[in-house]
């Protein structure tokens, strides 16, 4: 199938939005997972204070 | 977003002048003007900081900013596109609109070089706000330039007689603003969560530790 120069453009710049709008949905998975990784290490942090608190 | 696809490809017709390359227009346009929706939102942030000194308008105004600065580069580069299939070109310095938008952009690019330069704190908000708050004045200058300029390069397709297209074509352009708007602001809500989160963890961690 043929594909016309034109096309190839507007291929391209409907991939440069796709490809921003993957990069930032990649970045905000990244961010999650940090927040949640954090989230834990500050539940164990009062975990441990609360059974000092105990002992 | 699916739906304005569905639009610009199946249902709103070729452009007799340009043929199938016109169709980046439809993602184009609305991409230029959600960025300087989200520089115009900035600004009113950086106003009501001003105004009331609630910190938590230097974040909307920031993020508003950073939007903006993000879809102000997508405007560049799929204009860029649009340019070498249309013109033969990647730019024109002879175009006033264009030029006019990179500064735009640019001006907006120097924001988190002097947010970045200062110390975090009430003078960098207050700054940061003027800075955000002078930029948009830049708006309705490159908005405009297209038409006090008389540039024959960059096409003016609203004019004072409305839109210069056929109804499938101004339907699928309205559709796809609207999805562009909508995924400024879902990025900008989730960018605004994100740093809010981050601040709360680093202040229960600052408890916790002391």
């Amino acid at each position: 199938m043929r594909v016309s120069s034109g096309e190839k453009y507007v291929a391209a710049a409907y991939a440069v939005v796709l490809l921003a709008v993957l990069v930032w949905v990649a970045i905000i998975a990244a961010k999650l997972a940090r927040l949640e990784r954090e989230t834990g290490e500050l539940t164990g942090l009062v975990r441990d204070s609360t059974s000092r608190g105990d002992g | 977003m699916a739906l304005a696809l569905v639009l610009v490809f199946f249902v709103a017709p070729v452009d007799a002048d340009q043929g199938i390359s016109q169709k980046i227009f439809y993602f184009h346009v609305p991409i230029a003007l959600t960025a300087y929706a989200c520089f115009g939102t900035g600004a009113w942030k950086a106003l009501r900081l001003l105004m009331t000194a609630e910190e938590r308008y230097d974040l909307e105004s920031y993020t508003a900013v950073h939007q903006g600065t993000i879809f102000g580069a997508l405007t560049l580069v799929t204009g860029s596109i649009w340019a070498k299939a249309s013109w033969g070109v990647w730019w024109a310095w002879s175009s006033n609109q264009l030029v006019l938008f990179l500064v735009l952009f640019l001006f907006y690019c120097a924001y988190f070089m002097l947010r970045f330069s200062l110390e975090p704190g009430s003078r960098r908000a207050r700054s940061s706000a003027v800075y955000a708050l002078f930029g948009v004045v830049l708006i309705p200058v490159s908005f405009l330039a297209i038409r006090l300029a008389n540039d024959f390069i960059h096409p003016t397709v609203f004019t004072r007689h409305g839109a210069q297209m056929t109804g499938w074509m101004f339907t699928a352009f309205c559709v796809s603003w609207a999805a562009l708007l909508l995924l400024a602001y879902v990025m900008y809500r989730v960018e605004i969560i994100g740093k809010q989160i981050d601040a709360n963890l680093r202040e229960l961690r600052e408890l916790l530790t002391a």
